[in-house]
């Protein structure tokens, strides 16, 4: 176990070390995004802005135009929210080379509460045309999505969680920009999941297993592009789920209705996700529990739709 | 409501210091350092400088409070619920899942006039209060606490040159100036002073007190609730955390609750 955005403060270590155009901001909460990790490697190429979370993402901007690749980090609800003008004119618009990182999105955050728990995060980004949206499962897809940001010249999102993940992926996994990733087959539904979800995807498939269906698990962690290749193979099984801890408007679950209606294609649906309300304060585990985000509900949902 | 005088005042916020620590204590998250630094400040706000009713906590007249830095909201809803807000159980339920206590404050809590928890709305917020009640002929003030981090977000000065201009001098601002952030000291992170001079620039008539000493609280309270011509700031310098020794000005102490044993020795130090 270990928290999604430990990976993107080590793979930001990482690829400073192998890439001196890379510079790093935060807006005043370095301890929880780690980014005081890079801090303490390369204090030159560190700018902590202060909690000016408009101000760092034009500063961002300028920089990239200078030729560095910029890191802009906040919490995910504060970096966009405050932002969506400058990021719509200075970082899409204008394709500069600005990776937006934003940690603590989702109910996952837990006791902070609404004002902490991004949920509409995803659904800013992906209308935002030039941005590549990249949402990673576990500690080491996020330290392999920062390589793969970098290399990409242009606007990005990265979304990091704050509660620790299960383990998925090893030190030869190759993530792609783009490319969804098969965690499990299933020949009677696929479960297409992000994030934090994938782990409860997973823990559905196995309840479901035990019910006597076969269930396969998709981590779909590019939102944009999507993998398109991916959805319409996943709909042969005839039964797709959805699975995301951001609201069912505007993020996942929008993404792939719309291929599905755009291909034509009749398959059973349903979107695991917060379902358009605010949460509330409380443990990440007993928030899932309530607003039918965890392992238990996702497979419900399986067999609810599986049956009509 | 009976005015209580300084010494009477102080001894409240000790008491409300000693339930602060409990209740995130028992929350098991939240943030102590802003919720100590506030404290005196809040504690003759609400037992001696603000006109309400807990009773009636839409009535139309009340003064407003705001907590601009909505993470301070231990030290706000301890406040709230001695006043008679709600019952004092429902201090057991902060950050709890079904609690009305969320771990930012939302406008669905008796006594919280709007949802804080992203800094830097709350001064825009008090703005538009002030001109409704300038459009309604009424007579309320607005009181709002930033924290001096807060003043880093943009939109402050946005709201700052908002009151400035429309003299909207029932609003009173303090700020919690314990130097600290959440990552860092805010003068290391980016400087915000000199602050009296910033505020003033932009048509606010502003004070220096210590936030911590009862008669300046007043007094100064009292002296920018006279204001006819300019919104008021109070610069009040704190200290994070304080009067726990290993809390006082500590970076370690911004979000995160003590424990069994910290929480003793906390006590212990505030008998
Ligand atoms: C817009 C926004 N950005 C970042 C945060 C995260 N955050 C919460 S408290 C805090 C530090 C605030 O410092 P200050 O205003 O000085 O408050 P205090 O010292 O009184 O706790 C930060 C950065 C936030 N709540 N809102
Ligand atoms: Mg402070």
């Amino acid at each position: 176990m270990k928290p999604i955005r430990d990976g993107y403060g080590e793979g930001l270590v990482k690829l400073g070390k192998v890439n001196k155009n890379v510079v790093v901001l935060d807006a005043g909460v370095s301890d929880s995004t780690r980014t005081e990790w890079f801090k303490k490697e390369f204090p030159e190429r560190f700018f902590n802005m202060g909690i000016s979370e408009a101000d760092m993402v034009c500063a961002a901007a300028g920089m990239s135009t200078c030729g560095k690749v910029a890191f802009a980090t906040s919490f995910a609800g504060f970096l966009l929210g405050r932002t969506m003008d400058q990021i719509f004119v200075s970082v899409a618009y204008s394709k500069t080379n600005v990776k937006l990182a934003g940690s603590h999105a989702g109910v996952s955050v837990g006791e902070d509460g609404p004002t902490a728990q991004s949920i509409n995060d995803i659904a800013m980004m992906r209308a935002m045309p030039n941005m590549v949206v990249v949402v990673p499962a576990d500690a080491k897809e996020a330290e392999k999505a920062v390589f793969a940001l970098a290399e990409h010249k242009g606007p990005a999102y990265i979304r990091l969680a704050r509660s620790d993940s299960e383990e998925f992926f090893g030190d030869n996994y190759e993530f792609k920009i783009g490319k969804a990733t098969v965690m499990k087959k299933g020949k009677n539904a696929v479960i297409i999941a992000i994030g934090v979800m994938v782990k409860e995807a997973m823990a559905a498939a196995e309840i479901l297993e035990a019910d006597g269906l076969d269930v396969g698990v998709v981590n779909m962690s590019t939102i944009k592009p999507l993998d398109r290749e991916a959805i319409i193979k996943a709909a042969e099984t005839g039964v797709v789920i959805t699975a995301e801890d951001h609201n069912i408007i505007g993020g996942l679950g929008s993404a792939v209705a719309e291929v599905l209606a755009e291909e034509k294609l009749d398959v059973a649906f349903k979107r695991i996700g917060a379902q358009d309300r605010f949460a509330e304060s409380g443990p990440a585990k007993e928030l899932f529990e309530k607003y039918g985000l965890n392992g238990k509900h996702i497979a419900a949902a399986v067999k609810a739709v599986a049956k009509k | 409501m009976e005015k209580l005088g300084a010494s009477e005042l102080k001894e409240k916020g000790k008491e409300f210091r000693r339930t602060i620590l409990k209740t995130i204590a028992n929350a098991g998250s939240g943030h102590p350092g802003g919720s100590l630094s506030e404290i005196d400040i809040l504690t003759v706000l609400y037992f001696r400088q603000m006109k309400y009713d807990a009773k009636r906590p839409d009535w139309p007249e009340r003064d407003r409070f705001i907590l601009s830095k909505g993470h301070g909201c231990p030290g706000l809803y301890v406040v709230l619920a001695e006043a008679g807000y709600f019952p004092k159980e429902e201090l057991t339920k902060l950050r709890k899942i079904g609690s009305m206590l969320q771990g930012h404050p939302n406008n669905s809590t008796p006594g919280i006039e709007i949802t804080t928890g992203s800094l830097g709305q709350g001064l825009s917020v008090a703005n538009g209060i002030a001109l409704a009640g300038r459009l309604d002929k009424k007579d309320y003030k607005v009181y709002l606490i930033l924290g001096d981090g807060e003043l880093q977000e943009g939109s402050v000065w946005e709201a700052a040159m908002t009151a400035g201009f429309k003299k909207l001098s029932n609003i009173i601002a303090i700020v919690d100036n314990n130097k600290l952030a959440q990552d860092n000291y805010v003068k290391d992170l980016k400087d915000i002073e000199p602050i009296d001079k910033k505020f003033e620039a932009f048509g606010w008539e502003t004070q220096r007190i210590n936030g911590h000493d009862y008669e300046e609280i007043i007094d100064a309270l009292e002296n920018a609730a006279k204001a006819k011509e300019k919104p008021q700031l109070i610069i009040a310098d704190t200290v994070k955390g304080k009067g726990v020794s290993f809390m006082e000005n500590q970076k370690g102490w911004h979000g995160k609750a003590p424990n069994a044993e910290q929480l003793k020795q906390a006590l212990e130090e505030l008998k």
